[in-house]
C-alpha cells in the first residue's frame, strides 16, 4: 500500500518536472521577438477591441503604432486624447488634440410622422430588410428600425425607443467608435463633433426625394427647401439632392436654421435654453431689413456718386 | 394601398412543421410501447409516467419563466418527450420521489443550463437515468414487476435478463444453461423482454419507429448503425464462445438496446447532423455498449454508450459534412 | 427513360396549380404604360427616346447599356410622356419610359399572323442578331440576355440544350398554359436554338404533375419531326427548375462552384424563352408580351387568370382588371411562393420576367416566431446544393467569412428550401443571402486584386 503511494508520487513528480522542462525549452525555442513597446502601448489602450480605430483590435493598433513613423493616421476614438497622449509619450511622438465626437442619428421619422405602408415580416435585421426593399414606410432613406446599430454597439450606448421606433444614443456611453455607422445600411448614423458642452446642430433627415414626395412619406422630413442655407450667415449649410447638410466645422450654433426649418428636420441638442423660434425669426428679419436698408443706402450712394 | 400588406424575403410559404409537431410525432411514436408497459405493469407504471412527465414539464416551465426570465418553452412538448423517455427507462416499482429527482437532473442539469432545447450536449432523459443509476442502484435495479392489467405470459421477477445473466455467469453457469433455465425464445423477446417500461416490447418500439420514419421525422441510419454494430459484435463473440458471450437476438432485444437505438440515439440535438457522422456515432454507441455488456461491471451499457458518444457530436459535426453539389 | 430528378435535397410543397384550367386571355391596354430600363440581368438599358416622341408597337426605345444587357421595345403605340425614375417592385428608383397609349399601331415588319413558320433560317449569326435585336431574355426568372447564353465562349461546346418546362414553383401556371396552347411554337423555338448551338440534342423537361403539357409537347415534337428533340418527364420536386438542378436531373452532371452550365456542356432555356425566340426569329416580333398568372390560395377560380400582357403595364392595372385585390390576401407576390418577390408597391410596372401576381392569405404566409435550433438537420436535407444552412447561419452571426467561404455560402441558389422546412422557423435564407453577398464580395475583391497583380507583373515584364 505504502509502496503504491510512493510510486504514484514519484511518477507524477518526475512527469511534472519532465513536462516543465519541455515547456521551458519550447518557450525558449519558439519565442517570437517582439518590440516590447507593443505591450506597453497595448496596456494603455482601452482594451475594448472594438475596431473603431480601423484595426482588428487594440493589439493590432499598438503593433501598427509602434511601426508607424508618426501617429497622424491613427486615432483611438474610444480612449480619446487621453489615451493618445499616453501612446505618444511611450513612442516619443507628439499628437495634436482632437475634438471628441459622438454618434448622431440623422432620421426623425417617428412612428406618427412616418406612417407605415406595409408590414415587414422577415428576419429582424436592417441589413436583410435593406437588401429586400426600400422599407415599410414611404421613405426609402430613413431608419428601418430593426436595431442593427444597437447590436453593433459594444458599449451599450444605443437603444431603440419603442415610442418613436428610432435608435437613441446615450452620449455618456458613446465612444464614437463608429461601429453603428458601419452597421447601418442606410448610412443614417454619422460621427459628428460633440460640440462645446455637447451643443450641436444637425439635419435629422436623409431623404433625397423631392419636397412633396418627402413630405408625403414623412411629416418630419427635410424637403430641401433651402431656407436654412439662405438663412445661415456662416456658410455652413449646403443642400444637395433635396436634403440639407450642416458642416459641423463651420456651424457657430446660432440656431437660426433650426428656427426657420418648416418641418422641424433640423435638431439642436444640449442647448441650455429652449429655442424661442419667434425671437430668432424676428432677429433674422431685423437683420435682413437692416441689410436691405444698407444695400439701398449703398445703391443710393452709388447713384449719387455716379450722378 | 390602404391595407398594410406583408412584405418579407422569400420563401413565402412554409412546410407547416414545427418543433411542437415533431415532438408530437415522437410522443405518438412512443405510445405503443407505453401502452404495452402500462398493460404489463399497471397503475404503478402509469404513476411513474405521470410523475416523470409532470415533473419535467413543471420544472421546465418554472425555470424558464422564473429563473431565466424568458418565454416558456413548455409548449414545444420537448419536456413531455424527456419525461416519457425517462419514465420508460425506470423500473415500475421505483419510489416516486426518485422519479422526481431524475426529472430534475434531466431538465435542470442536462437541459436548461446549456440554454434549453437545442443547446444541450447530453440527452436529458439519459443523463437523468444515469444519475439515478449511480445514485440509487438498489431502487434502480429493483425489477419486481408491479401488478399489471393483463397477466404477462412469462414474467420474470427480480432482475432484467442482462443482470440476471451477469449473476448467473458469476455463479459459474453458462449461457445455454441460463437460457434454458429462464426459457427465453424469440417470441418472448419480442413481446416480453421483462424489464423497465421501455424494454418490454421491442415490437411496439419498432412500430413507433416505423411511424417516425413514415412521417420523415428521423432517418434510419443511426439506429441501423447502432443495432448493426451490436449484432455484428455479438455474432462474432458468441460465434467464438457461445458459452460466455450472449447472442445477437439477446443483445438486440434486451437492456434498452431498442429504446436507446430507436429513440435516444436519434435525438436531434445530441446526434450528428450528417449521415456519415450519424453512422460513425451509431457504430460508436454499438461498440461501447457491447464492450460494457461483455467486459464491464454494469449489466447493460446503452445509456453510458449514448452519453459518451454525445460528447463526440461536436467533433463529428466539424469533421463530417453533407456532400455538396458540384464539389468533390 | 423513367422519370428523372436531381440528386440531393429538395422539398415537396403542395403544387396548388389552381389556375391550370384558365386559358390565356389577352389583357386590354391601359392608358399609360411604364417601361422599365432594368428588365434584365446586367447593365440597365439606355433610353433612346425623349418626351414627346411618337412610338409604335415594337419600336426600339432603349439600347443595351453593356455587354450583358438587352434592347427594350415599346409595347404600345403612343406618345412618350416622360423618361424618369420611378419606383420598382421593391420601392427603389429605376429609370422608366412612360408612354401614353394611342391606338394600337404595330411596326409593319412584325408578322402578326397566327401561321406557324417551321423553316429555320440557315445563318446562325443572323439568328443570334435577331434574338439580340428583339431583346429576348431568359424568362425563367433570372432574365439573363438569351443571345449571350446562346453564344458559348470559345472552346466550350454545347452538348445538350435543356428546355425548362418544369415550372416547379407552386401556383404558377403560365409556362403550363403556353405548353398546352402553343406547343408547336415552343418546339420551333427549340429547334432554332439547337441550330444556333451547333445541332446539339434538345431535352424538354416537364414535371409529372402536368400531363396535359407532356401530351401536347410530345405531340408537337412528333408532328414537327425536328431531329434530336425529346420530351423528358421529371418527378415533381422543388427546385427542379433551378438551372443547376435541371442539369443534374437531365444530364447527371454537376456544375462546379462558380462555374457556368456551359462548362458541363449544358444550355438551359425556359419554354417561355423558346416561345420568345420563335417570335423573334420567325415573326420579327420583339419581346413585348409575356404570360402572367393571377392566382392565390384563398381566391375563387373565377378570379384566377392567365393573361397575355404587354410588358410595361402597371401591376395595379392588372390587379384591377382581374377584379381587385381579394380580401383574403395578406401578401402580394410577384413570382412563385418560393422565390418570388413580395410586392410593396403596386404602382410598379410589369417587366419581361413577370410571371405572376400571387395573393397569399395570412394563414399561408405569416412567419411563425423564431425558436431555438433543435439541430434536426432538415435544412441540410432540403438544401439542393448540399449546403448546411444551420451552420452558415451560425457562421454569419459570428461574421466568420473564411469559414463561410469554406462551407460554400456562395453556392446558395436562394431557393428557400431551408427556411421552408425549418421547424424552428429560423430565417435561415434571409441571413444566408447576406452571407453569400459578403462572401461573393470577398471573392470578387480577391479576383480583382489577382488580376491587377497579374497585369502589374505583365507590365513590369514588358517594361524590361
Amino acid at each position: 500500500m505504502t509502496q503504491t503511494f510512493i510510486w504514484t508520487v514519484a511518477i507524477l513528480t518526475v512527469l511534472g518536472l519532465l513536462l516543465a522542462l519541455i515547456l521551458f525549452w519550447v518557450a525558449r525555442k519558439f519565442k517570437v521577438e517582439e518590440d516590447p513597446r507593443i505591450d506597453e502601448v497595448e496596456k494603455v489602450m482601452p482594451g475594448a477591441n472594438c475596431g473603431g480605430c480601423g484595426f482588428a483590435g487594440c493589439r493590432a493598433f499598438a503593433d501598427a503604432a509602434v511601426k508607424a513613423p508618426n501617429l497622424d493616421n491613427q486615432y483611438c476614438p474610444v480612449g480619446g486624447d487621453e489615451v493618445m497622449q499616453k501612446v505618444a509619450s511611450i513612442l516619443g511622438f507628439t499628437v495634436a488634440a482632437k475634438a471628441p465626437q459622438v454618434a448622431v442619428v440623422r432620421c426623425n421619422g417617428t412612428c406618427e410622422a412616418r406612417p407605415r405602408t406595409n408590414e415587414y415580416d422577415g428576419a429582424e435585421s436592417c441589413r436583410v430588410k435593406a437588401a429586400l426593399y426600400s422599407g415599410d414606410t414611404g421613405c426609402a432613406f430613413g431608419c428601418l428600425g430593426c436595431g442593427d446599430c444597437v447590436a453593433a454597439c459594444q458599449f451599450g450606448a444605443l437603444s431603440m425607443d419603442p415610442a418613436t421606433g428610432l435608435p437613441v444614443v446615450d452620449e455618456d456611453k458613446c465612444t464614437a467608435c463608429g461601429a453603428c455607422a458601419k452597421a447601418c445600411p442606410k448610412h443614417i448614423i454619422e460621427l459628428r463633433l460633440k460640440g462645446p458642452r455637447g451643443m450641436r446642430e444637425f439635419v435629422s433627415c436623409m431623404n433625397k426625394d423631392k419636397g412633396p414626395a418627402a413630405k408625403k412619406a414623412c411629416a418630419n422630413a427635410c424637403i430641401g427647401c433651402g431656407l436654412c442655407a439662405k438663412t445661415c450667415t456662416h456658410d455652413a449649410i449646403t443642400v444637395t439632392d433635396n436634403v440639407a447638410y450642416i458642416d459641423f466645422n463651420k456651424c457657430k450654433l446660432c440656431r437660426e436654421c433650426e428656427a426657420v426649418c418648416p418641418t422641424g428636420a433640423i435638431h439642436g441638442v444640449n442647448f441650455p435654453k429652449e429655442l424661442d423660434k419667434e425671437a430668432v425669426k424676428k432677429r433674422i428679419a431685423d437683420r435682413k431689413a437692416k441689410a436691405a436698408e444698407a444695400a439701398k443706402a449703398a445703391e443710393e450712394k452709388k447713384e449719387v456718386a455716379n450722378g | 394601398m390602404d391595407k398594410k400588406y406583408i412584405v418579407s424575403p422569400n420563401p413565402h410559404i412554409h412546410a407547416n412543421v414545427s418543433t411542437t409537431s415533431i415532438m408530437r410525432d415522437v410522443i405518438i411514436a412512443l405510445c405503443p410501447a407505453i401502452l404495452v408497459s402500462v398493460l404489463a405493469y399497471g397503475w404503478a407504471e402509469l404513476l411513474v409516467l405521470a410523475v416523470s412527465v409532470l415533473s419535467c414539464v413543471l420544472l421546465e416551465w418554472a425555470v424558464t419563466r422564473w429563473m431565466m426570465k424568458r418565454p416558456s418553452t413548455v409548449g414545444d412538448l420537448s419536456a413531455v418527450v424527456t419525461g416519457l423517455l425517462l419514465a420508460m427507462n425506470l423500473p415500475s416499482a421505483i419510489p416516486l420521489w426518485i422519479v422526481f429527482i431524475g426529472a430534475f437532473v434531466a431538465i435542470c442539469v442536462a437541459k436548461l443550463p446549456f440554454g434549453g432545447i437545442g443547446q444541450n450536449v447530453f440527452n436529458p432523459a439519459i443523463t437523468g437515468r444515469v444519475f439515478l443509476l449511480v445514485s440509487f442502484p438498489a431502487q434502480m435495479t429493483n425489477w419486481n414487476p408491479t401488478p399489471g392489467f393483463v397477466a404477462l405470459p412469462d414474467a420474470i421477477s427480480g432482475a432484467t435478463p442482462l443482470s440476471a445473466l451477469k449473476e448467473a455467469l458469476k455463479s459459474g453457469s453458462t449461457i445455454p444453461q441460463f437460457m434454458e433455465a429462464n426459457g427465453y425464445d424469440l417470441a418472448s423477446f419480442l413481446w416480453d423482454a421483462g424489464a423497465s417500461a421501455g424494454e418490454i416490447s421491442a415490437g411496439a418500439l419498432l412500430l413507433g419507429f416505423v411511424y417516425l420514419l413514415i412521417r420523415r421525422v428521423v432517418k434510419p441510419w443511426i439506429p441501423v448503425a447502432v443495432l448493426g454494430t451490436m449484432a455484428i459484435i455479438s455474432a462474432i463473440f458468441s460465434g467464438i464462445n457461445p458459452e460466455v458471450y450472449t447472442g445477437v437476438q439477446f443483445n438486440l432485444l434486451t437492456g434498452g438496446a431498442m429504446l436507446g437505438a430507436l429513440f435516444m440515439a436519434t435525438d436531434y440535438v445530441t446526434s450528428p447532423m450528417s449521415t456519415l457522422g450519424g453512422v460513425i456515432y451509431g457504430i460508436g454507441i454499438g461498440v461501447i455498449a457491447m464492450m460494457i455488456r461483455y467486459f464491464g461491471s454494469y449489466p447493460e451499457g446503452m445509456s453510458f454508450a449514448i452519453l459518451l458518444m454525445n460528447c463526440t457530436v461536436p467533433l463529428l459535426n466539424m469533421w463530417f459534412h453533407q456532400k455538396k453539389y458540384g464539389r468533390a | 427513360m423513367g422519370k428523372l430528378t436531381f440528386s440531393m435535397g429538395g422539398v415537396h410543397p403542395h403544387d396548388s396549380k389552381f389556375s391550370r384550367a384558365c386559358a390565356i386571355e389577352e389583357l386590354p391596354l391601359p392608358q399609360t404604360v411604364y417601361v422599365s430600363m432594368a428588365q434584365h440581368l446586367g447593365a440597365p438599358a439606355k433610353p433612346l427616346v425623349a418626351p414627346g416622341d411618337k412610338v409604335v408597337v415594337g419600336q426600339v426605345i432603349a439600347e443595351p447599356g453593356g455587354f450583358i444587357s438587352a434592347f427594350v421595345h415599346s409595347p404600345v403605340s403612343g406618345t412618350v410622356k416622360a423618361v424618369a425614375p420611378r419606383k420598382d417592385l421593391a420601392g427603389n428608383p429605376v429609370m422608366h419610359v412612360e408612354i401614353a397609349v394611342e391606338g394600337d399601331e404595330w411596326d409593319p415588319a412584325i408578322d402578326r399572323s397566327q401561321d406557324l413558320v417551321t423553316a429555320i433560317p440557315d445563318d446562325k449569326a443572323a439568328i443570334l442578331d435577331k434574338i439580340k435585336a428583339a431583346g429576348v431574355v431568359g424568362l425563367g426568372g433570372a432574365t439573363f440576355p438569351t443571345h449571350v447564353k446562346l453564344s458559348p465562349p470559345p472552346g466550350k461546346v454545347a452538348e445538350c440544350l435543356i428546355l425548362n418546362g418544369a415550372e416547379c414553383e407552386p401556383f404558377l401556371t403560365s409556362d403550363f398554359r403556353i405548353m398546352v396552347e402553343r406547343p408547336k411554337e415552343i418546339v420551333v423555338g427549340a429547334a432554332i436554338m439547337q441550330k444556333v448551338l451547333g445541332g446539339c440534342p434538345c431535352v424538354i423537361g416537364i414535371e409529372e404533375n402536368k400531363p396535359e403539357a407532356i401530351a401536347s409537347m410530345s405531340a408537337a415534337v412528333a408532328e414537327l419531326g425536328y431531329p434530336g428533340i425529346q420530351v423528358q418527364v421529371l418527378k415533381k420536386r422543388y427546385p427542379q427548375g433551378g438551372e443547376k438542378q435541371l442539369i443534374d436531373a437531365v444530364m447527371h452532371r454537376q456544375v462546379k462552384s462558380g462555374g457556368l452550365p456551359i462548362d458541363v456542356g449544358a444550355v438551359v432555356q425556359n419554354v417561355a424563352t423558346s416561345l420568345a425566340v420563335y417570335e423573334a426569329v420567325q415573326k420579327n416580333k420583339p419581346l413585348i408580351t409575356n404570360v402572367l398568372t393571377i392566382t392565390g390560395d384563398q381566391i375563387p377560380v373565377s378570379q384566377q387568370h392567365n393573361y397575355l400582357f404587354r410588358i410595361g403595364i402597371p401591376l395595379s392595372y392588372i390587379v384591377e382588371h382581374a377584379g381587385g385585390i381579394p380580401d383574403s390576401a395578406a401578401k402580394l407576390i410577384s413570382g412563385g411562393p418560393m422565390m418570388g418577390k413580395a410586392i410593396s408597391n403596386l404602382d410598379a410596372t410589369t417587366v419581361k420576367g413577370s410571371s405572376s401576381v400571387l395573393y397569399l392569405s395570412e394563414a399561408a404566409t405569416r412567419r411563425q416566431p423564431e425558436t431555438n435550433c433543435i439541430r434536426c438537420g432538415k435544412c441540410a436535407d432540403a438544401c439542393p446544393m448540399g449546403l448546411e444552412p444551420f451552420l452558415l447561419n451560425r457562421l454569419y452571426k459570428v461574421g466568420d467569412l473564411d469559414a463561410l467561404e469554406q462551407n460554400a455560402a456562395q453556392d446558395c441558389i436562394e431557393c428557400g428550401c431551408c427556411l421552408y422546412s425549418c421547424p424552428a422557423h429560423i430565417p435561415l435564407l434571409d441571413q444566408i443571402r447576406q452571407a453569400k453577398g459578403q462572401v461573393m464580395g470577398v471573392i470578387r475583391a480577391r479576383a480583382a486584386a489577382a488580376k491587377a497583380a497579374a497585369e502589374a507583373a505583365k507590365a513590369a515584364a514588358e517594361a524590361k
